[in-house]
């Protein structure tokens, strides 16, 4: 191959994801009238916004090399505390006293929790070598657990219109969760393009011995993404319960499975240290249109699965024979 | 009999064999004696079907045999048994020795228990009265080789090649594996023995062969040799007049290591270092040298902060101890590491070279502590691109796409760009090309003549000789001799270096 021609297939590549959704996006213009409008638009980015917070954050996990499969949980346990506090406050039946939570607060105790959550997951991979894989296996049964336990295994409901705001709201003719996923995506791309933090987090998953051997604090990098991926989740938790109304026990099931999916039809490499924030946007709003245009055109939603797997297997496929060119 | 004739054997360009004939004799041990990158290795990988592609011919009872595989030349007699096992360790003994050839029923069903007592017969021939189901994890590492030679045993190989057998276990193994080389050889079988140790040459060996830059320098019997006959044969090269004359020791001490120990990560008791103490001054540049399993790296290392729980000693910079327990704190001393496997441990070889260069130094590259200015970091990469004349079209290549040497000079510029006092190189030279290889010397030399102390470990007599003021000896994990390069000889270097009697 010569090198102007290398150099076209490296950035065809590069752009693969975005011909990829480009092309999808013509064809389901043409197969149905309501795809291609403002109003479908906005639908699809305001559905895929939760799924856009989640990702991200797994993207950081991922490039490390790790995975964090306990999102889906985080996000319900933190919804429901949101919403808890929120509704309820804290009891203390010692001293006859109760605490009550404003929004903000409400909201911000729920992003402290998954945030922790998140520290304690890098906690375990770090500190006793679980493997990423378990450990997050692991807080996905114990989180989920807490969950049924603060909520008893019914939902929390009647949240008020303030915090409906969230979830439902519109501003300037946009939904307000695609503004939240929109600043979580360009904090994450400065985060990861920008500061040192982003360079250590690539370094690792490309060569973790070597970046030891470069006086990088593996440790405490391993830990700051996996807190940023708990309190990405609740905030996708946050999301979820307001756009509902109602925190539910059950919410966020499989949710780490449609991140893990955006991750990887974005081009980002599971060994970790190849990829990027923007890939996995590509790869959510690549999912959403899916889910949207089948819908669209009346596919059975069982088809809808069929489809979605394929596509991921197809989008791995197509980035692996793109590698082996090299 | 096995012989070997004209056997040249390339890897990329470098001729690893050039020409190596040999006889192997059947119920003898035959002793293969060479210094590192002698050949040793690449000729057995060769006789045991492991490397395919040379050129020249081999014999194996008159019959010319080119193997395709380790399978092959197992098949035909040959097995191996390499430095390290290569034994499953979660498998049973048994079916380690049964790996790949397990006995079964017309069902395909395995035969645990023919298959275990099969086991029980080899093993007493071996003197290893050990259930055969015991796993290889649970084995001490000289029964472990006790499980490789029954493997052997049970192909019913003719040759068997043993690569530095007792590099691991305890002389009362050793004296156990030396009955039973004594047994195998009175059953005639051909023994190929490599090892760096001179007394168990000269205690189990019957032959000797000598191998030097790829080629066969000397054969004979063993008893009609001295050491030192065999030590001038190893080396025998034309003495290097271009030494370095310096006078660093009037310089104050830069650094120095006091009583570095090194416990075994699993054998508490076992020291892989021994209270290795040495002093460098500004602008010297020591070279360490030691055989394989000396040391060296681990010494390093050791400097590096990378051994917190298990490394003792003492670190000073100038008169200040230092506490180093992590690189990190080692790069705060002025102390920088360019690592012996730059793929696995120097470079990040799917980021681009800029990455790479910048990696070790981001936090003087910021921004209002928080932004990494792209004109920093690009003037930084620059620069070290035009210092150390790395050859690459833009910064922005990937560095798996650059030639080992240059890859060495990014790793090279990484650690430069730390600023450091004393510079750490482990075999920095390994596998690169000769203009790179002096190009680094080149360096070297400057950097020590701006008053930077190097310590530089090589396997390479001649590249001591050549950059070093002064050379650091190892041996099993101690410091035998600190030679002032004016009374360095390879020869001198080597009695050092050899295990000592």
């Amino acid at each position: 191959m010569t090198v102007a021609n290398l150099k076209y297939s490296k950035s065809l590549s590069k752009f693969q994801s975005l011909i990829a959704l480009l092309i999808l996006c013509i064809v389901l213009s043409i197969l149905t009238d309501k795809f291609f409008t403002a109003e479908n638009g906005l639908n699809v980015l305001r559905q895929i916004a939760v799924n856009i917070c989640i990702s991200v954050g797994m993207t950081l996990v991922v490039l490390t090399a790790g995975i964090d499969l306990s999102v889906g949980s985080v996000l319900a346990l933190c919804s429901a505390v949101t919403a808890g506090l929120l509704k309820n406050g804290i009891e203390i039946p010692a001293g006859n006293l109760w605490i009550g939570f404003t929004l903000l607060g409400a909201v911000l105790a729920g992003l402290l929790l998954g945030f922790l959550l998140g520290c304690f997951n890098g906690f375990a991979i770090t500190k006793f070598n679980v493997p990423p894989f378990v450990a997050t296996l692991a807080m996905l049964t114990i989180a989920r657990g807490f969950t049924m336990l603060y909520t008893k295994g019914h939902p929390i409901s009647n949240l008020g219109d303030s915090f409906a705001f969230i979830g439902t709201g519109w501003l300037f003719g946009i939904p307000v969760p695609v503004y939240i996923a929109a600043v979580v995506v360009l904090v994450a791309v400065f985060i990861t393009q920008k500061t040192k933090i982003g360079r250590y987090i690539y370094a690792i998953g490309g060569n973790e011995q070597a970046a030891k051997l470069s006086g990088i604090n593996i440790k405490k990098v391993k830990i700051t993404v996996y807190a940023i991926a708990g309190a990405l989740a609740a905030l996708g938790g946050v999301i979820v319960a307001s756009r509902l109304d109602s925190a539910q026990p059950n919410a966020g099931i499989s949710y780490e499975l449609d991140a893990i999916a955006a991750v990887v039809i974005g081009g980002t490499s599971l060994s970790g240290g190849k990829g990027s924030v923007w890939g996995t946007v590509m790869g959510a709003i690549i999912i959403g249109v899916l889910n949207n245009g089948l819908v669209l055109l009346n596919v059975s939603p069982f088809w809808q699965q069929v489809v979605k797997g394929s596509v991921i297997l197809l989008a791995v496929i197509i980035d692996k024979a793109g590698e082996s060119k090299d | 009999m096995l012989i070997a004739k004209n056997i040249s054997k390339k890897f990329s360009g470098v001729i690893a064999l050039a020409n190596i004939s040999m006889e192997l004799h059947p119920g003898k041990v035959n002793a293969i004696i060479g210094e590192n990158g002698a050949g040793k290795s690449t000729l057995m990988k060769i006789f045991s079907g492991v490397h395919t592609q040379y050129e020249g011919e081999i014999f194996f009872n008159n019959k010319l045999v080119k193997f395709k595989s380790t399978k092959e030349a197992e098949d035909a007699g040959i097995s191996i048994i390499h430095q390290e096992l290569n034994l499953v360790p979660h498998l049973s003994i048994a079916e380690n020795i049964f790996l790949g050839r397990e006995l079964t029923n017309s069902l395909g069903m395995v035969k645990a228990k023919l298959m275990n007592e099969k086991t029980t017969e080899l093993l007493s021939k071996l003197n290893l009265n050990i259930d055969p189901a015991t796993k290889i994890a649970a084995l001490k590492v000289g029964q472990q080789q006790l499980v490789e030679i029954a493997k052997a045993l049970y192909t019913n190989a003719e040759v068997i090649i043993m690569d530095e057998p007792t590099s691991a276990i305890s002389d009362k193994e050793v004296d156990n594996l030396f009955a039973i080389i004594n047994q195998l050889k009175s059953e005639g079988k051909i023994i190929v023995y490599i090892s760096h140790k001179f007394k168990e040459l000269f205690a189990i060996a019957d032959r000797y062969v000598v191998l030097r830059d790829g080629s066969t320098i000397d054969s004979g019997n063993i008893n009609e040799i001295t050491q030192d006959q065999l030590i001038h044969k190893m080396t025998g090269r034309n003495i290097r007049e271009n030494k370095r004359s310096s006078s660093v020791k009037d310089q104050p001490v830069l650094f120095s290591a006091k009583n570095i120990t090194l416990n075994h990560s699993l054998f508490k008791s076992k020291k892989v270092l021994n209270n290795i103490s040495f002093e460098l001054h500004n602008g010297e540049i020591l070279g360490v040298y030691g055989l394989m399993g000396a040391g060296r790296t681990e010494l390093m290392e050791c400097i590096f902060g990378l051994h917190p729980k298990n490394g003792s000693g003492e670190i000073s910079i100038g008169t200040e101890v230092q506490k180093i327990k992590c690189p990190a704190d080692a790069m705060a001393a002025g102390i920088a590491l360019v690592p012996e496997d730059r793929k696995l441990h120097g470079l990040i070889i799917n980021q681009s070279i800029r990455f790479n260069i910048s990696i070790s130094v981001l936090e003087t590259l910021q921004k209002w502590g928080l932004l990494l200015s792209a004109g920093k970091e690009n003037s930084l990469s620059e620069n070290y691109i035009n210092k150390l004349s790395i050859k690459t079209a833009s910064d922005n290549h990937l560095a798996k796409t650059l030639s080992g040497g240059n890859q060495q000079k990014i790793v090279l510029a990484k650690w430069l760009a730390t600023h450091p006092q004393v510079l750490l190189l482990d075999e920095p030279t390994r596998g690169i090309d000769i203009n790179a290889k002096a190009e680094i010397y080149e360096l070297m030399k400057t950097l020590a003549a701006e008053g930077m102390g190097i310590i530089i470990v090589s396997s390479e007599l001649p590249e001591i000789l050549t950059v070093a003021d002064n050379i650091l000896v190892m041996t099993e994990g101690e410091l035998t001799a600190n030679i002032p390069i004016e009374e360095a000889t390879e020869a001198i270097i080597l009695k050092h270096a050899i295990h000592k009697n």
